[in-house]
């Protein structure tokens, strides 16, 4: 039990990040072409605030304050009961709100496949797809080094 | 005598209207998109982003087309507006071995793991101006090659090895983080407390620092173990989950800066380190932030303190480029009352002098006037 519990969360945080790193657009469109439910009671927000971004000196020393990101959070509960939270840099309420009640019908067990598939799952794709492509851009600019052959022997 | 005076309201205002022509400027020319500011001057949102000490592209990208351009008056206008948002919490510290890398260079090893990978860089362009731009032609896409499964980390580490460095900065185990947007500045400061300053800190004014330790007023012997610039996931911890709340990510510049030190009666012959990071592709900021850390850090390394760059109050006080501006700017708004003292004291000054400098014509100015 213990150790579902932990891959229960484990994959509630990596949908949260999905969420969050995915633009308040993409959320829109897939959310409206899947017809997931919007409606759910706000707790809390959607609300914008400040975060304070630390660093490590010397990247893995002490803490520092580095300075600030805006970030925007949503608390929800759905009809049925359960509560989602969202927190997501940026300003977009909107996308706060829904990324809150998919996390909500994230933890209803009969709503989890159907938000994984037609939501989380093709966020993620888009993203991974991106980041491979800035990925294979860099490589490209790998600097190869060769060594001259000096001829004196 | 003072006479108080009010008056200027009907001034200001269409001053401020036609501040708001002058902002648009030629109504047949297109106004500018947030998001042409924020994809084509990147660089210049990066750095309002960073001095602003706020991550966020599209109010850094209003800032400056509100600020026509001027980036200290758009750092301005950033930090004005965080001061009306609530503060949600710390986020944990970033991690930058795990940062999607998208430049990685290394002066001090050629192979390194995860190699050279120069990235979108200025470096090593003719710096000709290019006409094509103006009249907007098409840009190819980048090229790609496959990348290595390779983890990338940072050179500090490598160095470590062999015990030649001394160690990423600790600070004792019950040392809070301090933040320079909650306490008053208190010299002598922590090292933490010198890093936030210096991260938000006018690129210039740590440029021309930089430098002078370079051409000898407190030489240091730098190298560039590393720049890094990419992005890395930001987390924060909250009551109301079990695990730290993911919040995306940012992109940051880390520099890390080796410099050679033949010791002092502190410590003994090593490399010893200056770090930089800032918010966005910001590499030149992070390098002087790197140079002016290592500096600061004299008195912590036994170092005579004989250079400007090493007086932390003289740099701390005088890097922020919102209170820099605030300060002498502010002398162009009215001091009549103050002026008409000092003219009045002057006037005093001056007869005295010349009462005791030439008493004859003196007396002749004073019966003139009389």
């Amino acid at each position: 039990m213990r150790g579902q519990e932990a891959r229960d969360q484990a994959e509630r945080k990596a949908a949260m990040a999905t969420l969050a790193q995915s633009s308040g657009d993409d959320i829109v469109r897939l959310w409206n072409e899947a017809s997931l439910p919007s409606q759910a009671e706000l707790l809390r927000g959607p609300e914008t605030g400040l975060v304070t971004l630390r660093g490590r000196i010397g990247g893995g020393g002490a803490p520092f304050n580095v300075g600030e990101a805006t970030v925007t959070r949503a608390t929800v509960r759905l009809p049925s009961g359960q509560v989602g939270h969202c927190y997501a840099l940026g300003r977009d309420k909107q996308k706060a709100k829904l990324a809150a009640i998919a996390d909500a019908l994230w933890q209803d067990p009969a709503r989890r496949a159907e938000v994984e598939t037609s939501l989380i799952a093709p966020l993620r794709s888009a993203l991974t797809t991106a980041q491979e492509k800035r990925r294979a851009e860099t490589a490209a600019t790998k600097v190869d080094f060769f060594t001259m052959v000096r001829g004196e022997d | 005598m003072y006479v108080a005076v009010k008056g200027g309201e009907a001034a200001i205002a269409n001053a401020h209207s036609l501040l708001a022509d002058r902002r648009r400027g030629d109504r047949s020319v297109p106004a500018l998109r947030l998001d042409q500011i924020v994809e084509q001057l990147a660089l210049g949102v990066d750095r309002v982003m960073s001095e602003g000490s706020l991550y966020d592209r599209e109010l850094a990208a209003l800032a400056i087309v509100q600020a026509r351009g001027d980036m200290i008056e758009a750092i301005f206008l950033v930090r004005a507006y965080r001061t009306t948002l609530p503060r949600f919490g710390y986020s944990k510290p970033i991690d930058t071995g795990t940062m999607r890398v998208e430049r990685r260079v290394s002066a001090t090893y050629k192979d390194l793991p995860g190699g050279q990978l120069l990235g979108p860089t200025f470096d090593y362009t003719h710096r000709l101006l290019d006409p094509e731009l103006a009249a907007s032609a098409d840009v190819a896409e980048p090229l790609q090659r496959e990348a290595e499964a390779q983890a990338m980390p940072r050179v500090s580490a490598i160095l470590a090895r062999e015990g030649l460095i001394e160690p990423d900065g600790e600070m004792p185990q019950d040392h809070v983080p301090g933040d320079i947007t909650r306490e008053p500045l208190e010299f002598p400061m922590a090292r933490d407390i010198r890093l936030q300053a210096l991260s938000r800190g006018d690129e210039g004014f740590l440029l021309a620092l930089g430098y002078s330790t370079q051409r000898g007023y407190a030489r240091n012997h730098p190298f560039v173990g590393e720049i890094r610039i990419g992005e890395v996931e930001l987390e924060l911890d909250v009551p109301e989950l079990p695990f730290a709340a993911p919040l995306g990510t940012v992109r940051v510049t880390e520099c890390q800066m080796v410099n050679q030190f033949k010791g002092s009666a502190k410590a003994p012959p090593q490399f010893t380190r200056g770090y930089g990071l800032v918010f966005g592709q910001s590499e030149r900021k992070a390098m002087a932030m790197a140079l002016c850390d290592r500096a600061l850090r004299a008195s912590e390394l036994g170092e005579d303190i004989v250079a400007a760059a090493q007086d932390e109050e003289f740099v701390i006080s005088h890097s922020d480029n919102v209170q820099a501006t605030g300060f002498v700017e502010h002398l162009k708004l009215p001091h009549y009352v103050d002026f008409q003292a000092e003219l009045d004291l002057v006037r005093r000054m001056r007869a005295e002098y010349e009462a005791r400098e030439n008493p004859a014509k003196a007396e002749e100015k004073r019966e003139a006037a009389e």
